[in-house]
């Protein structure tokens, strides 16, 4: 078991992705900012001075204090408190938890449904095939945005205001995914397609291996790399749209704020000169969303520079 | 003679090139036409290959020798015929009834650098098959029994980590080969399976081949466009043009008093040594293309001997006295 391990991370330190992240500095900065965003961002309890969901701790005497550095700031809230007095260090971490949590189960969903649709569509072909992308065509004529709008607006009236707040998370995370799955399952399509005419699927046919296992044991591992690049990408995309939704209001309450509800918040004060409740947040999703998308460009030179779309 | 291992009867096998309904719909003249085309890829082949032999099938590209071979594996499904196994019909066989035939049927692929997973290693590729129908084995009997196999072909078993690419295109034939052989087949098709080799590996892996067959008892359809092969390989040759087999011998025979027009220009055209002004037949015109086949013998627009029932009647294999069945109306006439 150990052998087996250890060659794999010798097979990965002898390969050409290591290789050229090791040449890349853009990559290797990226992908330092982004581990240490989505460290602190995992362990936030552990580094948040206080806990913004607890109402106990917040004292609404402390509302619109100013960072560290300007006159009126307390040396307690280093970047400030927002409108509610919630320290908005606490409230930024537990919040790009919330937006990264939203990312990744978006595009889990996402690949998920694009897989499963892409290799269905792309090994079985013929009438699957004209079905499945019809509806992924249908699925792409509609604006994420426009269909989370809708069915946010609709969840949010069937269930209340209160109730919403405990399956928001989950529905957002339901709408991204399944608003942008074409994506995925389009390249997945398309590689299975190059990767079925290939002999060695031939051979898997002729020892009697089911369509199932030819297409995930056989098929899959060969179309992993353009999946991998288009998921980075998604990620980003799936954190936008959720700050867009919850800038709009339809995404995450302001008892667990997202970054985008976040920017949303302190978007009210902006005018009143409390400009880093909407400013802070917008730089830490500005900086996480650019060192996601740095290392999708990065992984699609490396990995596969034909099989990307645009 | 006894029952063939596999027989194959009346195969035939059409690719359909006019595509969906609507795109059959043409506009012509002032009416819609529904017009439909289709690439016959084979027309009709009879072969019996016997327990034990070595059948090898030769013909130029497009001739149909590697549909002939997709098609009895199954990979195809024949749009009409039949394919039978040791007396069974095998061609129209669903889900798992098909499996102890995948058993004893095995096939080697043309290009050594497309017929390995590149996500798999050797190991598993090889230990995946013997999971699969053998699944009464323990990992240790399997991992053995992986190690005799890449043993016999000439692949050392401490390689099985390694991955495809990290091998030379002989060394991964002998991989394929050792795959096929990982089931225990019975019989083999061999698609053409050393001309994507360097000439000095072709007769490492020939020899291979040969060494399988008298150890394990193997029956081959090798593909193949090389004669110099068939002569070294095969037991018995059948030789195919536009779909069709138009002769079928003994090699020794097809050699030495190779009967078929086609048969005779395809044997005068391998270069000898001896030969300073090589005297080889010139055929007239090009082969025809498979979607209008030609009415009668498919070989009559380039045949020197072809007369009227050439053109319209489609000539049979028959037995001559030479013991070679050829599909040609001048011989059963006794004109050539």
């Amino acid at each position: 078991m150990t052998t087996a391990t250890l060659s794999r991370w010798n097979r990965f330190r002898e390969s050409f992705l290591w290789y050229s992240f090791k040449r890349d500095k853009v990559a290797i900065v990226s992908s330092i900012v982004l581990l240490l965003m989505v460290f602190a961002a995992v362990f936030a309890p552990l580094f948040a001075p206080t806990d913004p969901y607890d109402l106990a701790q917040i004292d609404i005497m402390n509302s619109e204090l100013p960072p560290v550095g300007m006159s009126g700031a307390d040396a307690a809230f280093p970047l400030g408190t927002d409108a509610q007095g919630r320290d908005m260090l606490s409230t930024i971490l537990y919040g790009t938890r919330v937006s990264l949590l939203i990312g990744f189960g978006a595009v889990v969903l996402q690949a998920a449904l694009g897989i499963l649709f892409g290799l269905l569509a792309g090994y079985l072909g013929g009438r699957v095939d004209s079905i499945l992308m019809r509806i992924a065509d249908v699925q792409l004529s509609f604006s994420t945005l426009m269909v989370a709008i809708i069915v946010g607006a609709v969840f949010k009236a069937s269930f209340g205001n209160l109730m919403f707040g405990e399956i928001a998370i989950y529905m957002l995370i339901f709408i991204i995914g399944v608003a942008e799955w074409p994506q995925i399952a389009r390249t997945v399509r398309a590689s299975v397609l190059a990767e079925k005419k290939k002999e060695y699927v031939d051979a898997a046919k002729v020892m009697g291996f089911r369509t199932n296992r030819i297409m995930f044991r056989h098929i899959l591992p060969n179309t992993l790399s353009p999946i991998f690049v288009i998921a980075t990408v998604q990620i980003a995309n799936a954190i936008i749209s959720e700050a867009a939704l919850s800038f709009l209001g339809l995404g995450m309450p302001e008892t667990q704020p997202s970054l985008g509800s976040l920017i949303k918040s302190g978007f009210d004060y902006i005018q009143s000169g409390s400009w880093w409740i909407t400013l802070i947040p917008g730089l830490v999703l500005v900086v996480l969303v650019l060192v996601i998308n740095l290392l999708g460009d990065w992984l699609r030179d490396v990995m596969n520079p034909r099989l990307y779309k645009g | 003679m006894t029952s063939p291992l596999v027989d194959i009867r009346g195969l035939e096998k059409r690719f359909d090139l006019s595509g969906s309904f609507l795109e059959q719909i043409t506009f012509k003249g002032g009416r819609f036409q529904r017009k439909q085309e289709a690439v016959h890829a084979i027309n009709g082949v009879d072969l019996q290959v016997q327990k034990g032999e070595a059948l090898c099938v030769v013909g130029e590209s497009g001739c149909g020798k590697s549909t002939v071979a997709r098609t009895v594996m199954g990979l195809l499904s024949p749009s009409a015929g039949e394919v039978h196994y040791g007396g069974q019909r095998i061609d129209n066989l669903k889900g798992g009834d098909v499996l102890p035939y995948r058993r004893k049927m095995q096939m080697i692929f043309q290009n050594p650098y497309a017929s390995l997973n590149p996500r798999m290693t050797i190991q598993q590729t090889l230990e995946e098959p013997i999971h699969f129908h053998r699944p009464e084995l323990a990992r240790s009997e399997v991992r053995e029994k992986v190690q005799e196999v890449m043993q016999s072909v000439g692949i050392d078993p401490e390689w099985g980590s390694r991955f495809g690419h990290e091998f030379s295109g002989g060394q991964r034939q002998r991989i394929a080969i050792a795959r096929a052989l990982a089931v225990d087949p019975e019989f083999i098709v061999a698609d053409e399976p050393i001309s994507a080799l360097d000439v000095s590996i072709q007769a490492q892996v020939l020899n291979l081949l040969m060494e399988a067959q008298e150890t394990r008892n193997l029956t081959y359809l090798f593909i193949t466009h090389d004669l110099a092969v068939v002569e070294h390989f095969g037991t018995r040759v059948a030789v195919m043009y536009l779909g069709r087999v138009c002769e079928l011998a003994e090699t020794k025979t097809l050699f030495a008093e190779p009967r078929h027009p086609y048969t005779q220009a395809l044997l005068s055209a391998i270069p000898r040594l001896e030969d300073d002004r090589p005297n080889y037949i010139r055929l007239q015109g090009e082969v025809p293309t498979p979607v209008n086949l030609p009415s009668g013998c498919v070989f009559h627009g380039r045949c020197p001997y072809a007369n009227e029932r050439c053109r319209q009647e489609i000539p049979r294999l028959i037995v001559t006295d030479g013991g070679s069945q050829v599909a040609c109306h001048a011989v059963e006439e006794g004109r050539l």
